[in-house]
């Protein structure tokens, strides 16, 4: 359109800026603005103005001359969140306009928030004033609002040297040959696996192991949406598996199926890593994947 | 008080974008048709309703008395906002007793500039214009304010916007779709369109009215408040002045079988109709009020003239028009309107 010599721009514009007096209660306000503090100022009746008037806006009076230091702290009663700033704007990325109730305040101050997003806002939620790095005397001396600090992060960092020793180490040897071992209690005739040193519901002690085929069924399984380093991808199925034989399910990663096909009763085997690679870790199993086998009934 | 009546309504065919005349060739038509209408051809007083600001030229309302024959002896004023305002003070002059006609008139063409940061320019200059507090943002602050439910407002746009398409004088305009946001709580489909046009209303006192028109819609009370500008002053999810305004006008005093809000957003209407007291039965801009068409400036005077076309075409004997001027509904101007 420009380029139509019937059509002009034209723009309206002070040069410099337009100057204007701010008389003594405004000027107060922004003076203190300027030395970081926000001021409310009295009216006859009692109430804290915020930003000040010359006059009362419920009667027109003219305010007293005392003047009340506020916040910096404020509620919000009112906000609307902008999604594509405009120029002019006191911030660039989305933020809020909020009417915020500074404490000690009986009317409410409008500017930005900067909450990140939608959600994080609501009435009543509590915000503090963030200044601008040089107060010059100007209600953009705030910068903005932001959130109170209502929570912290902290880092927790514990370093462990764990030592497989006694039937975990008997079972992670049966792994590094490619076998699943467990033990049966005598007493209960029940089998665990992985395998144990006693049984967990009479507590007698079991003395000898026993190997299990890597075959299984799953009893139950959960879809995961987080990435985990040791899954093969997202998402990714960790289910229990009943190895043939055993009496407990052992939880292990299904693979080699779409997660929404996994379902209970099916029927897996486990996938090793090729031999010369197997260490006594349970990384020896990649995952168990469908053995192709009509489905089991569970009971 | 003497008896004043509005006479006749004229508007333009409103357009959503710039059409290219000057103000002047905007307002001629509306002013020739009210002139036709009436058979008169001068006024005991002249009033307009602009802003310069919406063009961006000090003095703009002066060039566009060229529109009128503005020879001497014309006792003529303007008011920088909303026409409606123009016609309160032109009833104000007829009370003085001694003229009989006034004309009056508001245009305004908001497509030349970009009216959502324009309006920024009307808030305080200390406390609120320095934010860059645009109409939109301002607008959704008191959406969020009175809370109302997404589907009421989405009605209320979907109503406007079909009852604009029978009005050949708004525009046609799509029904309300999508979640797209302007400023949240705020859907796009809620922002009022850019709308360029005039419209021109004569009023007549005393039996001048009756000569002029067989259905004169009686002025039975006109009122205006305002409240503090300052948005952190008031409750946004009401309207104390719009409330004020109504009582004084005496809206309440009787049916009321149509009200032309000045509601620029679907919950300005929620709030308008709650503070007239507005019964269920009152049909709301049968217009399509300014969701359909709104010619900034004109807006508010087109408010009454729908009011009171319903009475001079004789569908209707009480209506109420409305006006609004300020953010947020600061100002309102409510007028009742009989046969």
């Amino acid at each position: 359109m420009p380029s139509d010599p019937l059509v002009a721009q034209h723009v309206l514009e002070f040069p410099g800026g337009y100057t204007r007096t701010t008389g003594p209660v405004i000027g107060r306000f922004l003076s203190e603005l300027r030395g970081r503090r926000i001021v409310g100022v009295r009216t006859n009746e009692g109430k804290v103005l915020v930003p000040p008037l010359e006059y009362d806006p419920a009667t027109g009076e003219p305010v007293t001359a005392e003047y009340v230091e506020v916040g910096p702290a404020g509620t919000v009663t009112t906000w609307a969140w902008v999604d594509e700033p405009l120029e002019g704007h006191p911030l660039d990325r989305p933020f809020a306009w909020a009417l915020i109730k500074l404490d000690g305040a009986d009317t409410a101050l409008l500017h930005a928030v900067d909450a990140g997003n939608a959600k994080a806002l609501a009435v009543g939620a509590r915000v503090w004033p963030v200044w601008s790095d040089r107060p010059t005397g100007h209600i953009r001396d705030i910068s903005h609002f932001a959130p109170e600090v209502t929570k912290i992060v902290s880092s927790v960092r514990a370093e462990y040297r764990l030592q497989a020793g006694g039937a975990l180490r008997v079972f992670l040897e049966g792994v590094r040959r490619g076998v699943f071992l467990g033990g049966r209690c005598e007493s209960c005739d029940k089998v665990y696996v992985p395998y144990r040193a006693s049984c967990p519901e009479c507590g007698s002690g079991i003395a000898d192991t026993l190997e299990l085929p890597d075959t299984g069924t799953i009893t139950t399984f959960a879809i995961n949406n987080l990435p985990d380093p040791r899954a093969p991808q997202v998402p990714f199925v960790s289910a229990y598996i009943l190895l043939d034989n055993a009496d407990i399910p052992m939880i292990a990663l299904i693979g080699d199926v779409p997660a929404h096909e996994v379902r209970q009763g099916m029927r897996v085997r486990a996938v090793w890593v090729p031999e010369s690679e197997r260490t006594a870790s349970m990384s020896n199993i990649r995952w168990f994947a469908p053995t192709g086998e009509p489905d089991v009934e569970l009971s | 008080m003497r008896d004043v009546a509005i006479v006749a309504f004229a508007q333009t065919r409103h357009t959503d974008h710039d059409a290219g005349q000057t103000e002047p060739e905007l307002i001629l038509p509306v002013i020739d048709e009210v002139k036709e209408r009436t058979g008169l051809k001068r006024f005991g007083f002249t009033c307009s309703g602009s802003c310069d600001y919406l063009a961006g030229a000090p003095f703009s309302f002066v060039s566009a008395l060229d529109a009128l024959g503005a020879w001497p002896p014309i006792s003529e004023s303007h008011v920088e906002m909303d026409g409606a305002w123009a016609l309160y003070e032109a009833w104000v002059r007829l009370q003085h007793g001694d003229i009989d006609s006034a004309l009056v008139y508001g245009f305004g063409k908001s497509s030349l500039g970009d009216l959502n940061t324009i309006m920024t320019i009307q808030l305080d200059p200390y406390y609120l214009a320095p934010l860059g507090l645009d109409l939109l943002s301002y607008a959704a602050l008191q959406a969020g304010a009175v809370g109302a439910d997404r589907k009421e407002l989405d009605e209320i746009v979907r109503r406007s916007r079909a009852d604009g398409r029978a009005n050949p004088y708004a525009l046609d305009l799509p029904d309300p779709d999508g979640e797209d946001f302007a400023v949240q709580p705020l859907k796009k489909t809620d922002v009022p369109p850019i709308t360029d046009g005039a419209a021109a209303i004569v009023l007549a006192a005393g039996d001048l009215a009756r000569e002029l028109c067989p259905n004169p819609a009686y002025i039975r009370g006109i009122a205006h408040r305002i409240e503090p500008h300052y948005l952190g002053m008031r409750d946004l999810s009401t309207s104390a002045s719009a409330a004020d305004a109504a009582r004084a006008a005496g809206v309440g005093k009787g049916p009321v079988e149509v009200a032309e809000l000045h509601a620029q957003f679907p919950h300005e209407e929620i709030i308008l109709r709650r503070a007239l007291e507005l019964p269920g039965e009152t049909v709301i801009n049968p217009s399509g009020g300014p969701l359909a068409a709104n010619p900034v400036m004109a807006t508010g005077l087109i408010r009454i003239g729908e009011a009171a076309r319903r009475i001079l075409d004789g569908d209707a004997s009480r209506t109420v028009g409305h006006a609004a001027g300020g953010p947020c509904l600061q100002h309102n101007l409510v007028t009742v309107l009989e046969a």
